[in-house]
């Protein structure tokens, strides 16, 4: 277990010895599920996964969690406070729960996510759950990266009109509406509604699940309408499409990470193209000097 | 390593033990979110087994227990003697709380790297902190 959770470190700090897992890896070709969870906070996204997860173990699947915090962009800091919504799993061998913070790494959420997702899936996970707070930093990276993403909404908060707003309502294949023993739970629904037949007519039609997490209601529902959605990406041939667009998207995310790399050192390498770069102030050439130089070594 | 982003030192903060008194624990947590480190808090009630697998998991290097119920020359050893039994001694232990003198030089001798009383200045935490990681350059 510490290998694992080391390597997800390594992957996070973006250390060059991440490449050589690509070829160990290969030959694991189990995929896991991954399903994504966000929404605004205090919506109850770690209580209803750690319902999930409780579910799941239920049907003897093994389950990781990793759950994505913000980080402060002023001091790099994180609080990660999602593991205490689901420490009751904390002894279960079959279930491994990682914290990230979302702004720890140069190369994006995204990219050290798919590559946790392939490390879980090689030590033998079932399934990936996402967790992330909708506000606007790392939820559309999430989305990018889950088969299935939910989106959680509960009674009486205003930010779920926010959410709406924002555009999150693109990014749901379920939705969930959780604290449904709250007030006003049938009108957020009726609201969701409302707002589905005004946008484009897609293929999947979100459905709305209602939920009350923390007496673990709803979520047998919840977790029908996740597999539903998969088999649908399976039988519309979108998620070989997905699949592929992935792995283009990932290629040109590495390419920018490998690229990036070389003119840090190369500016750090060569005083005399760094300090031309400082009079001339011209990055685009140097940049293009750079990465010629390197593609003729 | 100018290349590579410089991960923040992770930290797993818990209240281990029964009593509920987290106000200490969660300012502490938050000194140490603007001193730059990535704090995972874990929350009330913990036992030492607990601790100990959540650091695993998170990959952190840093654990910080907080207890006020007078169980510390109990269960801070408990942690300690965990990370032995799973074969991590070097992620670093140290604790906060209303916790004797006497009882401190007997806690350290038992592995426990430092103890902070009440009315410790944070900047002190923090600056015990970037003393045992002095790699770490935080932001």
């Amino acid at each position: 277990m510490r290998a694992l959770a080391r390597t997800i470190t390594l992957v996070e700090r973006r250390d060059p010895s991440v490449r050589d897992l690509e070829e160990a890896l290969r030959s694991d070709a189990s995929t896991p599920g991954v399903a994504g969870f966000t929404g605004a906070p205090g919506t109850g996204k770690s209580t209803l996964v750690d319902a999930v997860v409780t579910h799941l173990r239920g049907k003897e699947k093994s389950v990781a969690v990793l759950a994505t915090d913000p980080n402060s962009p002023f001091t790099g800091g994180a609080i990660l406070g999602d593991r205490i919504r689901m420490q009751r799993h904390a002894l279960d061998g079959k279930v491994f729960i990682r914290s990230m913070g979302a702004r720890g790494h140069l190369g994006g959420l995204s990219l050290a996510t798919r590559e946790a997702i392939r490390l879980l899936g090689a030590f033998g996970f079932d399934e990936v759950i996402l967790e992330t707070v909708g506000v606007g930093q790392s939820e559309l990276e999430v989305a990018a990266v889950a088969d299935t993403t939910v989106v959680v909404l509960t009674p009486n908060l205003g930010d779920s009109v926010q959410m709406i707003k924002a555009g999150i309502l693109e990014i749901a294949d379920v939705f969930v509406v959780n604290k449904s023993d709250l007030d006003g739970h049938a009108r957020v629904a009726a609201e969701l509604r409302a707002m589905m037949n005004l946008a484009p007519k897609r293929v999947w039609k979100p459905p709305i699940i209602a939920t009350v997490a923390t007496r673990q209601e709803g979520i047998e529902q919840l977790w029908s309408a996740v597999v539903a959605h998969r088999s649908h990406l399976e039988a519309s041939g979108r998620a070989k499409e997905l699949t592929e667009q992935r792995l283009r998207d990932e290629t040109a995310e590495v390419a920018a990470e490998l690229a990036r790399r070389r003119a840090r050192q190369a500016l750090e390498d060569d005083p005399t193209l760094a300090e031309r770069l400082l009079q001339d102030g011209t990055p685009y050439r140097t940049a293009e000097e750079i990465l010629k130089r390197d593609a003729n070594r | 390593m100018s290349a590579t982003a410089v991960r923040p030192v992770r930290i797993v903060v818990a209240k281990v033990g029964l009593d509920g008194h987290d106000r200490g624990v969660k300012v502490v947590a938050r000194a140490l979110r603007d001193a730059g480190y990535e704090v995972i808090y874990t929350g009330l009630r913990q036992t030492p087994e607990m601790v100990v697998d959540a650091a695993l998991q998170e990959d952190a290097q840093v654990i910080g227990l907080s207890i006020h119920s007078g169980a510390h020359m109990t269960l801070f050893p408990a942690v300690v003697e965990e990370l032995k039994r799973r074969q991590a001694t070097d992620i670093v232990v140290f604790g906060g709380g209303i916790i004797p003198d006497d009882d401190i030089a007997t806690l350290k001798k038992r592995g426990v790297a430092e103890i902070f009383t009440p009315g410790t200045p944070l900047q002190e935490i923090v600056d015990w902190l970037r003393m045992r990681f002095p790699e770490s350059t935080q932001k």
